[in-house]
């Protein structure tokens, strides 16, 4: 994957090609220091209940020495997994419309828009969630705060990921595809599914990993929409309480045993990503990062 | 010349162009010994503070550090919640300079030393549209065991009961439990919350809500426009004077912690949070004070 062709003669480079090799080594020790870290906190507990009490165990209670993991885990599952069913489309079609359909004055105006609505702090989507989104849900069905609060906020927060991901990866597809397509007299809905579609398949599915990557760590946000009960949500308007949440509502006083249960959940949350990127990899075969 | 001839000019001596960089150096690290505050006057108190812990207890330490710091200009004071068991935690390990824990001290916990500020008590909340005005004790129980789950049972609408409840570790759970007799594991709830004012923003979102929040920060809200109301316990009001003369059953101190005997800056923060000066802060709160 690297680019060996590249040579370089002249010594003044050497130095900095020295300062690049310090960076990246810093930046890639960072990464498995905190891992060794999460492992070394968690071992403690792991050691002396094993692990098949985080998944037997009758529920949360660390006060009473339950510490059963699945009901968040499935949890953050199943926000994750509905937002992005819902936020992806909604993305992609949004930026088909910005590249391929807008008039270019709406089309930048549109961006714009999207990039903004990409800045937005988690924690003011969270406070507009409580204060607007949780009560028009409890009138619809109470109690309000649930699964659906959850999704819907998330989907508003990884919406303009994969937008901004798409519109970048349609902006890079080669002009002479469209060229050919023109030529050959295809419709631009045509086109824009035969060939672009294909061609920007290793940027979209890099917008997907980014955004159920942001999915899955969000953690205010769904703190105060979630309504944060510990179970598996039956319907759509369940509250439930994800890992991420509860690492945030608990860590400040958790001591001892609870304190390695929290960095066990930390370890479950590392895995996740660590599966999703494996996922990257797979649907990729090693050319994420070729042009 | 041309002003961009002029200045392309100065650009191409050498010596502008090692001197411009070394001037900004210099100008930034002029800058920051600017925020330094200067070191000669101010001898007496100087220095930070940070306070953690309960979230009843840090909107009115809050306000008496602004009263302070306007007082002692070379000091800051950082108050962030968390909960008591985060106060308690904080103050043990040294990470907070004073833990802010909004009840009494358990026997484990004597390792600590506690100061009183304030007296504060426990609330059941309801949405102000909702027609009950009373609970008897066990059906508040009932409620949040989910025995009882529509309104029209303890004689309110036909509308199921949204429980809202305190996370685990916060003291306002404790005491609520403690005095309902209930066990913490066994309420049942469909909203689980961790700061009063989370609790509060709860409640007034959902007209079928009942949660309970310290005394302090449901009147103050209450006052401020928020439809919340407060339900008497066992036909006594839920209010600051009932708080005072101990008629109202669910009260609690609100206690400033520190590991050791308080010193310096501690000391004096300490001091000023129990002195008279700030005794209208505790009120304008719906606090009670102390000494009452």
């Amino acid at each position: 994957m690297s680019n060996s062709n590249i040579s370089f003669h002249q010594r003044s480079e050497a130095v900095f090609i020295w300062v690049l090799r310090g960076l990246a080594l810093i930046a890639g020790a960072i990464v498995l220091l905190i891992l060794f870290f999460l492992i070394w906190e968690a071992i403690p507990l792991l050691q002396q209940i094993g692990l098949s009490r985080f998944l037997t165990d009758p529920s949360w209670h660390p006060a009473s020495n339950e510490f059963n993991l699945m009901p968040m885990l499935t949890g953050t599952l199943i926000v994750m997994a509905t937002s992005v069913l819902v936020a992806t489309p909604l993305g992609i079609v949004s930026a088909v419309f910005c590249q391929y359909y807008a008039p270019p004055a709406i089309a930048q105006l549109y961006r714009r828009l999207i990039e903004l609505l990409a800045g937005i702090p988690s924690v003011v989507y969270g406070f507009w969630g409580l204060v607007v989104l949780v009560p028009l849900i409890g009138r619809l069905h109470p109690p309000g705060p649930s699964l659906l609060a959850g999704t819907l906020i998330l989907t508003l927060m990884i919406l303009p990921t994969i937008a901004l991901v798409a519109d970048a990866t349609f902006a890079n597809v080669a002009p002479e595809y469209l060229k050919g397509c023109a030529v050959l007299g295809l419709s631009r809905w045509a086109t824009i599914r035969e060939v672009i579609f294909p061609a920007a398949r290793a940027g979209l599915i890099t917008g997907i990993i980014l955004e159920t990557g942001r999915a899955i760590g969000e953690t205010m946000a769904v703190l105060m929409v979630c309504g944060n009960v510990v179970q598996v949500p039956n319907s759509l308007f369940d509250p439930v309480r994800t890992l991420t949440a509860n690492i945030a509502l608990e860590m400040a006083y958790a001591v001892d045993n609870h304190r390695s249960a929290l960095f066990v959940s930390g370890l479950v949350l590392m895995m996740l990503i660590g599966i999703l990127v494996a996922i990257a990899e797979v649907l990729n075969r090693g050319h994420l990062y070729d042009k | 010349m041309t002003l961009n001839a002029l200045f392309l000019r100065g650009l191409r001596m050498k010596y502008l162009r090692t001197l411009a960089p070394l001037t900004l150096v210099a100008v930034c690290l002029w800058l920051q010994s600017c925020a330094k505050p200067s070191n000669q006057a101010r001898a007496q108190t100087q220095g930070k503070l940070v306070l953690t812990g309960s979230s009843t207890v840090a909107p009115l330490v809050s306000e008496m550090a602004k009263r302070y710091e306007a007082d002692h200009p070379g000091v800051r004071i950082d108050v962030q919640s968390g909960g008591s068991s985060r106060g308690i935690a904080d103050a043990r390990q040294g990470v907070a300079d004073i833990g802010m824990v909004s009840r009494t001290l358990k026997e484990n916990e004597n390792d600590l030393q506690a100061f009183s500020i304030a007296k504060d008590g426990v609330s059941v909340i309801l949405h102000k549209e909702n027609p009950i005005s009373a609970l008897s004790d066990q059906q508040v129980v009932d409620i949040y065991t989910k025995q009882v789950t529509n309104w029209k049972a303890v004689g309110g609408k036909d509308a199921p009961i949204t429980v809202v409840n305190k996370a685990e570790g916060r003291s306002t759970l404790e005491l609520f439990a403690q005095y309902f007799k209930l066990e913490p594991k066994a309420i049942k709830a469909d909203v689980v919350i961790g700061d009063n004012e989370q609790g509060i923003k709860t409640v007034a979102g959902n007209p079928n809500a009942i949660g309970y929040v310290s005394i302090g920060s449901a009147e103050y809200d209450a006052t401020h426009g928020s439809p919340i109301k407060l339900l008497p316990i066992k036909g006594n009001a839920a209010s600051i004077a009932n708080v005072a003369n101990e008629k109202f059953p669910i009260s609690r101190p609100l206690n400033l912690v520190t590991k050791t005997t308080p010193t310096g800056l501690q000391k004096d923060f300490i001091d000023f949070a129990r002195s008279p000066q700030v005794q209208d802060i505790v009120k304008q709160q719906y606090f009670v004070s102390p000494t009452q």
